[in-house]
């Protein structure tokens, strides 16, 4: 029989073996999967690493990938951290986007210079925005976080998609007969395109460059401040922290607005680094935010994890997307998310509690024949 | 009388609320025994999707039912499996269950991989009553018109509120629920219950999917539940975790959700934008839960107790 007892003491080593560990039995279990359904499983993964991370341009895609990963999967560990389910990045990702298209457009023409903070402000501002809407309504209304910030996802996806299919907006490329016609959102002026940087042979986006900044941001904010103290203890014990006098609601809209002004950034980084337009096709097709949940979880909530394991899973979208056809259904890398992730989850068992092999008086018993 | 707008909202209330009832009342069984699952979109999904398969295989719609349920199902067992086994986090797991089985996960690969989409369905659940019935002024559309689906779930909702109510297995259910430690002590099996409730849950949440897949809309597209299954979520706060209320909280959100067809396909109001209306279940129900968290915290009317949090016989 297994006996399952609370470790007292974590040991440092387990909290690298056990997300590596999930990964490989995730495959493993996709390996099923694959097998049930009729596909060669180790042909479809060497397709799926080699689309992934094995040349020169494969590693720039998943560049590009993982840089919205980096924001969505911060947005959702800097909320989860403290018990705060913003499971709305992906909503806060848009408006960021809608946002700092406006700032893009608005400036690009006028103040070059100024296009690309005025962008990462804007974005941050909308991002900020929404999440303040389901951060508001459970710290004074008391009303569930989790689903109120995911119906706003919704709600987001279908303004984006009114601005540009639907209505004569400020975002949309009316220049052209065409334009008109099939409906796209205007080309953002070129002060509005993010610089990139050249290392060895990769091209790496400004927002990537960016994410990372703000991991450092939140780690260091997180881990040497008193607000970063106290999110943590609020996170783990409401009711000490109430006691100790600390303000959960003030915490509650604080972080909340932290959370979707980072998803926000994305949104803005996805205007000036990739798409230089306002792309709601691309942007509500992609479901960045939900992934970057899988990130947060994966990554347990540790920022620089966050932006190693949103190259993992970027590198592995980048390659579903590459790969997308007959024999590669779409949805595959959804699957393959979900797996990591119930195996992350099931791997923090091992983190917390151990596991003894102990034969019970009775199963001895049982075990000799009478 | 029939082609009025009232009466066609009302109608369309019901048939958009009995995806809805199903996958709540299913969830409501969950909760009930202090497991909270928010992979219901996803088992929807999964329940649609082979629901449909089965339908087009043998062409048999209580088939296909029974295949949706047990599709569900084994989507929850994922869930429970990490939950009541493995004391994972509640919340997170159930996320896990709508990225792995959801729109761009499971749902489509299968719907990919077994070439389903955009396929017209061999058969679909249609009216059980006479034609002259459905012709009767105002019933007639609201409920003769409707399929066996419906009222299989108000024998449902009676059924669960019996259940809950008056029998010795929904009184243990209770008490796992609200004092997991009380109910042990008692000697029923906690991690049983729990087992066999959120596979329920599942099974129902996958036969509200194939409300959609056989009868709605009948055919598969990927995420053609379109968030339903956060909108029940959403029903079982709002019913405070009673079967009864479901039923009528069902209607209400089928409403805002038949709204917007009924209005584009009548062109009503056809000088507002479209995504207004369809952007209208979304924000009521967010509305909607306002007004019922703020009333509920006032009245103490609420979660089972337990509801999140693993039991562990040894620790307190």
């Amino acid at each position: 029989m297994i006996r399952i007892e609370r470790r007292l003491t974590q040991p440092k080593w387990l909290v690298i073996a056990v997300p590596a560990g999930s990964i490989a039995a995730a495959f493993l279990l996709m390996t099923i999967v694959l097998f049930a359904t009729g596909h060669a499983p180790l042909h479809t993964f060497d397709r799926l690493i080699r689309a992934g991370f094995l040349s020169k341009q494969a590693l720039n895609d998943s560049l590009v990938s993982a840089t919205p990963l980096i924001f969505t999967g911060l947005c959702a560990a800097v909320a989860f951290r403290m018990q705060l389910f913003n499971i709305g990045g992906e909503g806060q990702l848009l408006v960021g986007a809608i946002f700092g298209a406006a700032a893009g457009i608005a400036l690009g023409n006028h103040t070059g210079w100024l296009s690309v903070p005025g962008m990462i402000v804007a974005g941050a501002a909308g991002g900020a925005a929404l999440a303040l809407i389901p951060a508001i309504l459970r710290a004074y209304f008391s009303t569930n976080e989790i689903i109120t910030s995911l119906m706003l996802n919704y709600v987001a996806a279908l303004v984006i998609n009114y601005l540009i299919f639907d209505s004569e907006s400020y975002w949309r490329d009316t220049s052209s007969p065409t334009a008109k016609v099939f409906p796209q959102g205007k080309p953002l002026p070129d002060a509005a395109s993010w610089p990139v940087t050249h290392v060895a042979s990769l091209v790496i986006p400004f927002g990537l460059l960016l994410g990372i900044v703000i991991a450092t941001f939140v780690w260091l904010l997180y881990t040497r401040t008193r607000f970063g103290f106290e999110v943590q203890v609020i996170g783990d014990s409401p009711r000490a922290a109430s006691y100790a006098g600390m303000r959960t609601r003030r915490k509650i809209l604080a972080v909340m607005a932290l959370s979707g002004a980072i998803a926000g950034i994305g949104g803005a980084s996805q205007d000036g680094d990739i798409r230089h337009t306002l792309d709601p096709r691309g942007l509500t097709a992609a479901n960045y935010g939900y992934s970057g949940i899988v990130i947060a979880a994966l990554a347990r909530y540790n920022p620089f994890a966050v932006c190693i394991v949103a190259f993992l899973l970027g590198g592995l979208q980048n390659a579903g997307f590459t790969l997308q056809g007959a024999d590669f259904p779409s949805g595959l890398v959804g699957v393959m998310q979900g797996l990591i992730l119930f195996c992350a989850l099931g791997g923090e068992l091992l983190i917390r509690y151990r596991l003894r092999f102990v034969r019970t008086p009775r199963a001895t018993e049982a075990e000799v024949p009478a | 009388m029939n082609n009025s707008v009232l009466v066609v909202v009302l109608a369309s209330a019901v048939t958009y609320g009995t995806p809805l009832l199903y996958a709540a009342l299913g969830e409501l069984l969950t909760e009930r025994s202090g497991v909270l699952n928010l992979g219901v979109e996803g088992m929807m999904l999964i329940g649609a999707v082979m629901g449909f398969w089965a339908v087009q295989h043998t062409g048999s719609l209580t088939a296909a039912v029974a295949v949706a349920a047990l599709a569900g199902a084994s989507m929850a067992l994922i869930h429970a499996f990490l939950v009541v086994t493995l004391r994972a986090n509640q919340i997170v797991s159930g996320l896990a269950l709508v990225i792995f089985a959801g729109a761009a996960g499971l749902s489509s690969y299968l719907g990919n991989d077994l070439s389903l989409a955009d396929e017209p369905a061999r058969r679909a659940f249609s009216p059980v009553f006479p034609k002259s019935w459905q012709n009767v002024d105002i019933l007639g559309p609201i409920v003769f018109k409707q399929s066996a689906l419906v009222f299989a779930s108000w024998i449902l909702v009676v059924v669960v509120g019996l259940y809950l109510g008056r029998t010795r297995l929904g009184l243990n259910l209770r008490a796992v629920g609200e004092s997991p430690e009380s109910a042990d002590a008692m000697g029923i099996n906690v991690a049983a219950y729990r087992y066999a409730h959120t596979l329920a849950g599942g099974a129902f949440a996958g036969v509200g999917g194939a409300c959609f897949s056989l009868w709605i809309t009948p055919q598969w597209v990927d995420g053609l539940t379109a968030g339903a299954g956060w909108i029940a979520i959403a029903l079982v706060i709002f019913a405070f975790w009673r079967p009864g209320p479901c039923l009528l909280g069902a209607y209400l959100f089928g409403a805002f959700s038949g709204i917007p067809f009924t209005f584009q396909a009548r062109g009503i109001l056809s000088s507002i934008p479209p995504e207004l209306f369809q952007a209208l279940p979304y924000v009521m129900t967010v509305l909607v839960l306002v007004a019922v968290s703020s009333a509920g915290a006032r009245r103490r009317l609420g979660a089972p107790a337990s509801l999140g949090t693993p039991y562990v016989r040894e620790e307190r």
